[in-house]
Formats: C-alpha cells, structure tokens, sequence
C-alpha cells in the first residue's frame, strides 16, 4: 500500500429528481488499499459505486478512477477495472474453464496469456477436476472464489466487489478473503462492500455511509476508539441507527 | 410438548445425484425460538419446504402441531406462518393491499389480529401506500413478516428473513423475534449468519445437508475440544501467513481485528514460544489472549 | 368468496399497473387486426394485365369494357404475338394476358363455342388462380346474359360464383382467424405469465402454505383473464366492424360464447404450461412459440387446410382454433344458428374439458 491516488472522488453527486441518492461525497483510495464501503440499505452506496464503475453520470461533482475521468473516459475506466457481484458472477452453464476464456477474452488477453492465466487460476482454486465441469454444479463458495478470479483476470487496477460473500460458509469466507489479500498484495486496490462487520476489520480503511452522505471514514481501529467501541459492528449501529431513508 | 419434530429427514434432487438432506433429526419445543445456523446451499431451505408442506421428503418423517407433513398438508397450512427467501410480496401492490390480500387468503382480517403486528405495523405506516417493490431490504422483510403473522400462526417459519439486510435492520428484527416469542409464538429461522445464533435459544449447525451439533449457544460453546486464543500484531496479513506456516499452531482463522489460534500442545510454553518468534520475526504491538469461542470457532471446528 | 374477491381484485390491481400488460392485451390485438385487415390480405388490387384483341367485335369489346372497370384489374391494351405475350411477363410485371382469338363472336354465334385464352404467372400461384377466376367469372357473366337475351341454349355454362364473399374480399377470412390467434395466444401467454411470475417471486409458496385452495388459486386467476378477454374480443369486433366493414350476420350472443369456450381452453393450456416453466421467459417463449405456429398452420386461415398432406389434416383435428374459425366463420359471415354448428362447438367443448382435466389434475400443491 502506497500513498498513491488511484480513486478520487470530489463531491460527487446523484440525484434523481428531488431525491439525492448520493450527496457530495468526497473520499480518496489509496494504491493497493482495502478500501470497506459500508452503509445501510438505501444509503446511496449502490448508487455511488455505479458512478465509480462509469455506469452512471454523476449529476454533479469530480471524480477521477486510475487517473481517468469519469465524465468522459468510461471506457478507458473500464478496461482498468474489475467488478463483482453477488446476483452476476458467472454464466452458470458454461464450464469452469468456457467461463475463464470467455471473460478472459472480453478483457482482450492473448490466446498465450489466457492459456497460462487459466491454468494458473484452475491451480490456485484448486479446481482441475471441475475445469470441464458447468459452473451450475459447484458449491456456491468455489463459484464465489472463482468469480473473484475471474474479475481480476485481467489484472485491473481496482476491483469492485459488491457484498461477495453474502451466504457463505465461514471457512470459504475466509478463503476468499486470502484471495482478496493476495490481490492486494500484487498491487491490486479493492473497494468492497459487505453487511458482515468483521469483514470491515479486514479492510485498511472503511468508510460508514448514511442517507446518502459519508459520515465516517477511517481505519477501524481509529473509528472503534472514536466511538469508543470494542467491534465495528457498535461504530455501525451508533451511525447507521439514526437514518431516515428507508427506501433504497 | 414439541411443535415441530422431524425424524431422519432425507431429501434428493436429480433422481439422489444431489443429497440436500441427509438423515436430519431434531424438535423444537413450543415457545421455542430455534436457529438452523448454516451457509447458502447447507439444505436448510429444503427443510423449511418439507416442513411447510412444500416438498416431500424422500425418507423419514415429520410433523408439525402434530400433524403430519405429507399427510396432513391441509392442517398444517391453515396454523403455520411462512416467510420464504426471497421477500415474497406483490411488488406491485402496496405496503397496505399486500397486507390486506393476505389476510383474506388465510381467512382473517387485519383488525382481528392487528395486536400481534402493531409493533411491527407502526413502522411501517408511514409508507403504507407505497409499492412495496419500492421499499427498502430491511422494510420489505418487516412488510413480509407482518403477512406471515397475520393470522396468528402457531408456528412460524422464516427462511433467511435477514439475508442481504443491513446490520441496524437485523438487530431490529431479531427483537421483533423476541416479542413474538413473548405471545407464545413457536419459531424456527434460519440464517447464515453466525453472529446471530446467541440470539437463538437452541441452535442446529447444519452443513452439506448434515446437521453438526443440537444445542444451546452456550452449551456448544462449552464444547469446544480446545482452549482458543486470539492472536493480534501490526501487520496482519502476514501475521496470518506466518501463523498458518509455523508448527506450533494446529488451527488459525482470521476473525475481524484478530486471529482465532489453536495450539499442537495447549500449554503455557506455546504461548510463550509463540510470542518469541513473532518478536523475532520483528512484530511490533504483538497480543496474545486466551478467549471464549464464538459459535463461528465451533462451526469452523465442525466443518474441519 | 370474500377470498375469492379478494384474490381477483389483486389480479385487477397487476394488469391495471403493469403498462406493459396492458399494451399486450389490447394494443396487440388491434394492431394484428388493422394489419392483416389492411396490408396482408390476399386480396387483389389494381393487377397489371394485358388484353391482346384480335376480334374487335362486340363481344369481345363488351368483356373488354367489363374487365377495366374492375378494381382488380391494371388494362392495358396491345396486339402481342405469343413470344412477346412471354416477354411481357418477363419483363414488363404483367400478371395476366388474355387473348381474343379473331372470329371470336362469329364463332360464339355460329359455332355456339368461341375460345378465349387466358395466361397467368404461376410463379405466384395464389393471385394466379385468384385473377384467373376473377377474369373467368366476368367472360362467363357475360356469356349468361347473351344467353338469356337470345333465349337460345348456345352452351351451358357452369356458374361459377364466389360464394358469401363475392368480391373476394381478404378481411372476411381474415379477421375471424385473427380473433381465435389473438384469444388463443393472448389468454395463454397471459395465465402462463402470471402463474410463473408468483413462482419466481416466491408469492407462489405462500399462497400454497396457506388455507387458500389451490384450485381456487387458478380459478381465481382465470376469472380476471377470462373478463379482460371478453372486453378485448368487443374491442376487436369493433374495430373489425367500424375499420375493416365486416358484417356480423349472426348472433352476437352465440359469437360470445363461442369465445368463451376458446378463452378457457387457451386458460388451461396456459396453466398447464406454467405447470413445466420456472421462469417468466420460458413461459413467454413456450406460449408464443408453441402457440402461434399451429394456430397460424393448422387454423386454416392462412393456409387452406384441403391442401395439406392427410397427416396434417387430421393433426389439425386437436387444434381448439380450427374448430373456434369454422365456428365464427358461420356465425359472422353466413349468419348460421347454434343448430349448424353444435357439432363444431362440441368439439371446441370436448377439447377445452380435456385440456382443463389435464392441467387441473397437474397442477402441483407442492413445488415439486
């Protein structure tokens, strides 16, 4: 983890009609940092990451991902992304291996590259006796740690997770978060969303969403001693309990 | 008196190429507030559907209110209350008609058991001509749970009523649960959550369609084989990758701002050991404690 | 009932808010009928023909004068020898050449026997036989007459005279065919739909673990669509009526009820297809698919089912639309009563109870 700016965010702003989703929100990732988004249902973080993976024109405000713009280039934004979520991950009847090649091959990887990433892949995973089998048949936890590969296939410099862990197994969850490190480590950022609060303990900062504005950002131990907590689960609660959107 | 018994419950799909039961056996007490703790996939919403007379079961058999689940399909629909996975309400009516629709269909009206809602009801209120679609995760399972209630079922099902909902939402619903369980309400709620087995009184773990270990919270905190420690230090991704490669230690799993370690010898010396190296290994802020397991140390215990 | 009530007052409610429902029930109905009744009729409009005339007596000046003031027919005149009568096909557009031979009058009188020769283009086979006939039908009008004012047997002419459509007219056929393809596939894809929806929201397993009973679930939903389908067969009679000029003969009373009978028999084989689908596509695709193709072959609007291979035929038997067209074709255009067609109407019946058993008894009160 460096001290260099790879998402920058300026009082970026999404309103949709009288409705503010998203309400100047300023906040900067550092390179190769865990960056925890969290927030209540409905507190804008849905709305903010669109924004930030260039699905979604900000009403108003700045904000730059891996040096781009994001007004004007989406595109060079999304080749230097990943992005993963829990609804879409993969096409559960292609097979293991149909699926690596196929996202391999949207993020333009050579035929000699996409050969040595997908035995790489298979091998960490520990997956060679499924590569050939559909998607569809394994356990939710591998798909979820495949997926994950799968997003950062293509090495990006920041990767997307949106609540990738929701409904697994306490040890897959952990495996995950070894994948997750792993990433970091090679100088990946990942900017990850979760309702589990000792996954916030895991990431390096985490930022603390509520009706549409960040009301904290820190490291969680600074914030546990702000709030005079021993868990981020109490910084949560004390925070997000008072908010009044209910509606996302 | 048990509301609910299930004897060597066996349940298969493609023709017994997928075994999403096997051999499940458990009661839950009248009154009782019952967990089926497990993760996406462990067969728990199976279990839901044969005991809500959704599913047959291919062995074994079960009863609710003593009636029983194949048999007695009609009786069981008439008393039990059911919330499913997925928050099932009409996303095109709102928070009032779906309210309404439900009452008639389980032949009641909403004034005849508004007590038992109320507490929920009121915070819905305010939104009660809103689409229901247009709620939030945490609105929409309160919304489902009053449907579920609203006929005053003598026992009720939820099937990952707190799943992709925020932490402030589930802590508000599980002292709803609470409330319930004060009417006499027998229930049984399943969750992948660990974090919310103690609110439980009696859990099941359940995983691969096998059920781990029946108790209380505590009593399967108890029974956890070794002493736990929690191990913490400044850099702790590579602390992780150290702990996991030194001999010393039997087990280790990150858990928040700490990692959870069992000991090969479960002594004082392998606690003192253990800090030598890590200050050899130039840790700064090193600490080392020994703690009360969570039900997630005993899950994991389990599994392994 | 209160239940009952209920049930479909919420089903009010889905339709009333889902625009796009709304658009499929009565937009695509309307836009089927102006459709078929405006651009794809096989009716024949302003056919380029040639008349090459080597008598230039006065009957053949009198057929001549017949034949253009007909709106099917495009005249033009010529003296085409036969290799250019083929060149004109060929190059010219020209559907149809008919050629006087010279004595074509004198040999009628004389010989009581004249020929005229009639070519068509049998690349396109159908407006080949429909202008042949058109043309064959004016020389014989005008054969019939010259017989009754000579009140002499010259020749007997067979009549040949398009019987309750004497002007051919394409709409007449089609709009009964477009109602049973509009009810048959609107009233499935609807009941598919809307069963599958409750599947996928999960609404479907709390309404099974509920008292409700489960038939009551179906009839409940089938009530609703069987209304709205109604309001949507006046809508279409209406504009059949007012925009493409078609007569109801018969009784309106017996048209409805025909309907009616359709209109369950599409709600069942809509239920039953929601009985093998889990996901509101499937069920879309299976309903649309697996509906429209047989009702389009096999209702014989489209395609005369007297021409099919034996084996069809008989396939077209299990078709409700085939019987649905015969039905409505007698009453709407021949003005027949309920005695002419009760054999048809049985069979409508006997169909629609056999699709409702089937799907009634595989109707699952568990999920699986």
């Amino acid at each position: 983890m460096t001290s260099e700016v790879v998402i920058k965010a300026d009082k970026l702003t999404k309103r949709f009609g009288d409705f503010i989703a998203t309400n100047e929100v300023t906040f900067e990732v550092y390179v190769g940092e865990i960056f925890g988004f969290l927030g209540a249902n409905g507190a804008g973080k849905t709305t903010a990451m669109k924004m930030l993976c260039g699905l979604s024109k900000p009403s108003s405000g700045n904000a730059t991902i891996a040096g781009f713009d994001i007004y004007k280039q989406t595109e060079e934004i999304k080749k230097n992304i990943g992005y993963m979520s829990q609804k879409f991950s993969l096409y559960e009847d292609l097979t293991v291996i149909e699926n690596i090649q196929f996202f391999g091959g949207i993020y333009g990887l050579s035929d000699k590259q996409l050969k040595a990433k997908s035995n790489e892949l298979i091998e960490t995973l520990g997956l060679q006796n499924e590569a050939k089998k559909l998607v569809t048949s394994l356990p939710l936890g591998w798909k979820q740690k495949l997926a994950f590969s799968v997003a950062v296939i293509h090495e990006p410099k920041i990767v997307f997770l949106d609540e990738p862990t929701g409904g697994v197994d306490p040890v897959t969850r952990r495996q995950f978060w070894d994948l997750i490190y792993s990433a970091a480590d090679r100088g990946i950022t990942i900017f990850v969303t979760t309702h589990y609060m000792d996954e916030a303990e895991y990431c390096n900062r985490v930022s603390i969403m509520v009706d549409g504005v960040i009301r904290a950002l820190d490291t969680p131990a600074n914030l546990k001693r702000q709030y005079s907590a021993t868990l981020m689960d109490e910084v949560f609660y004390e925070l997000a309990r008072g908010a009044k959107r209910k509606s996302d | 008196m048990a509301d609910v018994v299930l004897n060597n419950i066996v349940k298969t799909y493609n023709k017994g190429e997928v075994k999403a039961v096997n051999n499940v056996s458990f009661e839950v007490n009248k009154g009782e507030l019952f967990g089926l703790i497990g993760a996406d996939g462990a067969g728990k919403t199976s279990i839901f559907r044969i005991l809500t007379t959704l599913l047959l079961p291919n062995s074994g058999t079960a009863s609710v209110n003593g009636f029983d689940v194949v048999k007695d399909y009609k009786a069981i629909r008439k008393n039990v209350g059911y919330m499913p996975g997925k928050f099932s309400l009409y996303q095109d009516l709102s928070v009032e008609e779906n309210l309404n629709f439900f009452a008639t269909v389980f032949n009641t009206t909403v004034t005849e058991n508004y007590d038992l809602v109320k507490n929920i009801y009121v915070q819905l209120e305010p939104f009660k001509n809103r689409r229901s679609g247009k709620l939030s995760g945490g609105m929409k399972q309160k919304l489902a749970l009053c449907c579920a209630l609203i006929h005053r079922p003598t026992v009720l099902f939820l099937d990952e009523p707190t799943t992709g909902v925020d932490a402030v939402s589930r802590r508000e619903f599980w002292e709803m649960l609470k409330g319930l369980k004060q009417q006499g309400i027998t229930i049984l709620v399943s969750t992948p959550y660990m974090d919310e087995a103690t609110l439980c009184e009696r859990i099941a773990l359940i995983q691969n369609g096998s059920i781990m270990s029946i108790d209380t919270p505590d009593e399967i905190v108890k029974q956890f084989p070794e002493n736990l420690f929690a191990v913490r230090a400044d850099n702790m991704s590579r602390l992780l990758n150290m702990l996991r490669s030194n001999k010393q230690i039997k087990s280790c799993f990150s858990f928040g701002d700490f990692h959870h370690i069992t000991f090969q010898d479960d002594n004082e010396l392998s606690q003192n050991k253990l800090i030598q190296t890590l200050q050899e290994a130039r840790f700064k802020d090193i600490e080392l404690k020994h703690i009360t397991p969570t039900i997630e140390d005993c899950f994991i215990k389990l599994m392994n | 009932m209160k239940q009952f009530l209920s049930f479909v007052r919420k089903e009010f409610y889905h339709v009333f808010r889902d625009s796009k429902t709304l658009l499929m029930l009565f937009g695509i109905p309307i836009v089927l009928i102006i459709l078929f009744g405006f651009a794809v009729t096989n009716e024949i409009k302003n056919a380029k023909i040639v008349v090459c005339d080597y008598a230039k007596d006065p009957a053949s000046q009198e057929i001549i004068n017949k034949l253009s003031v007909s709106e099917t027919f495009l005249l033009d005149r010529a003296l085409l020898s036969p290799s250019q009568v083929e060149e004109a096909f060929r190059k010219e557009d020209i559907k149809l050449a008919i050629i006087f031979p010279a004595n074509f009058y004198k040999d009628l009188q004389h010989l009581n026997k004249a020929q005229v020769q009639i070519i068509a283009d049998g690349s396109d086979p159908n407006a080949a036989s429909t202008l042949t006939q058109y043309a064959t039908s004016v020389i014989m009008e005008y054969q019939q007459k010259l017989i009754q004012n000579a009140k002499m047997p010259y020749t007997i002419s067979p009549e040949v005279r398009m019987l309750y459509n004497p002007e051919l007219k394409g709409t007449i056929n089609f709009v009964p065919g477009i109602m049973a393809l509009v009810l048959l596939l609107i009233c499935v894809l609807m009941t598919a739909v809307s069963i599958v929806k409750e599947k996928e929201t999960g609404t479907m397993e709390v309404l099974l673990v509920s008292p409700f009973n489960p038939f009551l679930v179906i009839i409940s939903k089938a009530i609703p669509y069987l209304a709205l389908s109604l309001v949507n067969l006046a809508v279409i009679l209406l504009v059949s009526v007012t925009l493409l000029d078609m007569p109801i003969n018969g009784s309106v009373l017996l048209l409805f009820g025909a309907s009616t009978l359709l209109i369950i028999c599409a709600l069942s084989l809509g239920l039953l297809i929601s009985n093998v689908t889990q996901s509101q596509q499937s069920a879309m695709l299976i309903s649309v698919m697996g509906m429209m193709l047989p009702t389009m072959l096999f209702t014989g609007f489209m395609f005369p089912l007297e021409n099919m291979p034996n084996a069809l035929q008989v396939f077209s038997n299990i078709i409700p639309s085939k019987w649905y067209y015969i039905i409505i074709k007698s009453v709407m255009i021949k003005g027949l009563g309920f005695s002419a067609i009760w054999k048809e109407t049985l069979i409508l019946f006997g169909t629609t109870c056999f699709f409702l058993i089937i799907s009634l008894t595989k109707f699952k009160i568990r999920l699986a």
